[in-house]
């Protein structure tokens, strides 16, 4: 389950005083941003910059370099696709188009029914068994259309977590 | 009588379903009125067999696998916790199975077999014998060790090690650091992963060991986040280290620091490469250095710095418990040691294969991996990562040292061998090489940047019959290009791949 904890001003401010005395703090502090609110508001940039000295443009570039980094609220789920060489050599590449097809989004979109964000991804480091997914923070191996169509289906009947 | 049973706890064998085998292992043996003292192992890295169970018998260790939770309630009906052998999925005992068996383990003698966040199992297992020596000797004769072992990067790039090492060392700063490269990006590869999540304080320990030769006092593990498990693990195991006194202000009573911390990447494979990686570390974007400076000499934040890979630090516990000769005797010509070979990709038996350098492709391919796993005819084979050339099976016979592959214009990298059967388009494999450059390019210099974009493009052209001969010889002069112009390794070896799909399957460019 991704994070999605309504984000204040005061909430980004104490994950960066967490972190900030640490050398070479920015993606530390990036890091606990998304994880806490499930993405990097556009409004957190000044704060970060303020706090760490730093231009807003610096920061921005930085977020903007890393694909892990993300600007607007995902899904509910995050279902990453590995699209390396090992997991093409046993169909990662019918295993996207089928994902796409079915979910009716592009990497980097979230369906309609904002539950599912799909995110490629080069390499889970389980290359034995691929094809590989991730969904939240669980690999999955040897995925198949029909398995990958179980996990969503799963996903979007489980009840909701209540925080 | 309790009875121990072995479940492992890597992610391969999660993503195989290990989690659901141990609660439905705990339920059935409740319900048959059945002691059973399970412990989350970590895996012997027999990927195929994953989720593979072990019981302990007294005889020694039996093994079952691929376990599935419908096969739980059969197999304790069958005799597991007695160790049967007449059950479908009974392999017989672990280290007999001949795929471990045939393997010569220094760096991964104890995935596995232990529990990874256990220090008493990791003491038993002659865990921190080597800090212990090093803890002995002066700084000069850690160095020399590890020079005499010949060890040589295991990240791909295969610099010696204790060169490395001694310059950092005799580089005079009032602070250095040491930089493990946790950035396990090629496709392909799990070695990495497999050493952090299976056996986390041999990582420690190497480091801790490195920063004790050269003076530094304070680590980093630069860990890609596509590594959540490892990243758990690890943050446990280094607190576990600290308190039990193998890390922090005084080493086992002897006055020396070693302070170490885990920091995640986010997502860039470019992130692997040794400067870019210290610039995210710093803070910034994964920009490429200009080298010079080296980093064992201006490295992070300025200072001196042992950038090193993960299997070059997991090394280092054995050399200095064995000693350098020990290490040194294993290998071939100036590759010394064992390399960690990864079978993955279309492959029957994929999983981790450590031995000496030497072997040939084709019997770690056939003997071990038995072939592609859709049983069709193995056509190609991708060796060493993204960066490295697609062999044929003219080229099957080299043994697998860095010197041999280096000669045909081929890598070993960090071990990665990635097999393809006889559907592959490889085509599409050159194309994608581009694509994947395009994607995780840092952007700094214009040959890499532009060049894979035009690449891509030049190959689609090709694909489309548009001047066919033309392109191919535009293609041709852009990885010349690429090769001779760029400033690291994405750039300059992107067209590894793609030459060696027009020198070895032209075929597949011209339909």
């Amino acid at each position: 389950m991704s994070a999605s904890a309504e984000w204040t001003p005061p909430l980004i401010q104490d994950e960066i005083d967490a972190l900030k005395d640490k050398p070479g703090a920015l993606l530390p502090i990036l890091h606990a941003i998304q994880d806490r609110v499930g993405f990097i508001p556009d409004a957190a940039v000044p704060i970060i910059a303020e706090s760490l000295g730093l231009t807003r443009a610096e920061v921005h570039g930085v977020i903007s370099f890393y694909h892990h980094f993300r600007t607007s609220r995902p899904g509910s789920h995050v279902v990453r696709i590995c699209r390396a060489e090992a997991c093409q050599a046993v169909g990662a590449r019918a295993l996207e188009a089928h994902a796409q097809a079915s979910l009716e989004v592009d990497y980097h979109q979230t369906t309609r029914d904002q539950e599912i964000t799909l995110e490629a991804v080069y390499c889970l480091g389980n290359c034995a068994c691929g094809p590989s997914i991730c969904v939240d923070d669980r690999v999955h191996g040897r995925v198949t259309p029909e398995t990958f169509d179980r996990l969503v289906d799963d996903l979007r009947t489980a009840p909701l977590e209540v925080k | 009588m309790m009875v121990r049973v072995f479940v492992p706890r890597d992610t391969t064998a999660l993503a195989m379903g290990a989690d659901e085998v141990a609660d439905r292992l705990r339920v059935e043996a409740d319900a048959r009125g059945l002691e059973v003292a399970l412990t989350r192992n970590g895996s012997r890295g027999l990927a195929w067999l994953e989720p593979l169970i072990e019981v302990e018998t007294d005889a020694g260790r039996m093994a079952y696998g691929p376990v599935a939770v419908e096969d739980v309630a059969d197999l304790l009906d069958a005799g597991l916790l007695e160790g049967t052998t007449e059950h479908p999925l009974a392999l017989g005992f672990t280290e007999a199975i001949p795929y471990l068996a045939r393997q010569q383990r220094l760096t991964f003698a104890r995935i596995g077999v232990t529990d990874p966040l256990s220090i008493a199992d990791y003491l038993a297992h002659d865990g921190f014998r080597g800090l212990e020596t090093a803890l002995t000797l002066d700084t000069q004769t850690i160095v020399d060790e590890v020079k005499a072992s010949g060890l040589r990067g295991r990240g791909g790039a295969a610099f010696p090690t204790g060169i490395k090492w001694q310059t950092v060392h005799d580089t005079p700063s009032d602070q250095k650091y040491i930089v493990c490269n946790a950035d396990e990006g090629d496709s392909g590869t799990f070695a990495d992963r497999l050493a952090m999540e299976c056996d986390p304080y041999m990582l420690i320990e190497g480091m801790a060991i490195a920063g004790l030769a050269v003076g530094a006092t304070q680590g980093y593990i630069y860990l890609r986040s596509e590594y959540p498990l490892a990243h758990r693990i690890l943050d446990e195991a280094i607190e576990r280290a600290e308190q039990a006194g193998y890390l922090g202000a005084d080493i086992r009573g002897s006055g020396r620091r070693f302070d170490l911390e885990v920091r995640l990447g986010a997502g860039a494979y470019i992130c692997g490469e040794e400067t870019s990686l210290l610039e995210s570390l710093e803070g910034k974007r994964g920009m490429v250095r200009y080298k010079p400076p080296l980093p064992a000499i201006v490295g992070l934040f300025g200072r001196p710095t042992v950038v090193n890979n993960v299997l070059s630090l997991a090394a280092i516990p054995y050399i200095l418990a064995h000693g350098g000769q020990a290490y040194a005797d294993y290998g071939m010509g100036r590759s010394r040691g064992t390399l960690a070979l990864q079978l993955a990709g279309n492959v029957k038996r994929g999983g981790l294969v450590e031995l000496a350098f030497g072997t040939t492709l084709r019997e770690l391919m056939e003997d071990f991996g038995g072939g592609t796993f859709t049983e069709r005819p193995l056509r190609a084979v991708q060796v060493g990562g993204p960066l490295c050339a697609y062999l044929p099976e003219s080229q099957w016979d080299m043994p697998l040292d860095y010197e041999t592959f280096a000669s045909v214009g081929a890598g070993i990298g960090h071990g990665g061998v990635v097999m393809f059967d006889d559907t592959v388009d490889m085509a599409e494999q050159a194309r994608f090489s581009m694509e994947f450059c395009a994607v995780e390019s840092c952007g700094k210099c214009t040959p890499c940047r532009i060049g894979s974009t035009r690449g891509v493009e030049v190959i689609d052209r090709i694909l489309a019959n548009q001047d066919r001969d033309a392109n191919l010889e535009l293609l041709d002069e852009l990885c010349e290009t690429m090769e001779d112009g760029s400033l690291c390794a994405m750039g300059g070896m992107t067209p590894f791949p793609v030459k060696s799909v027009m020198t070895h399957f032209p075929d597949d460019l011209q339909r």
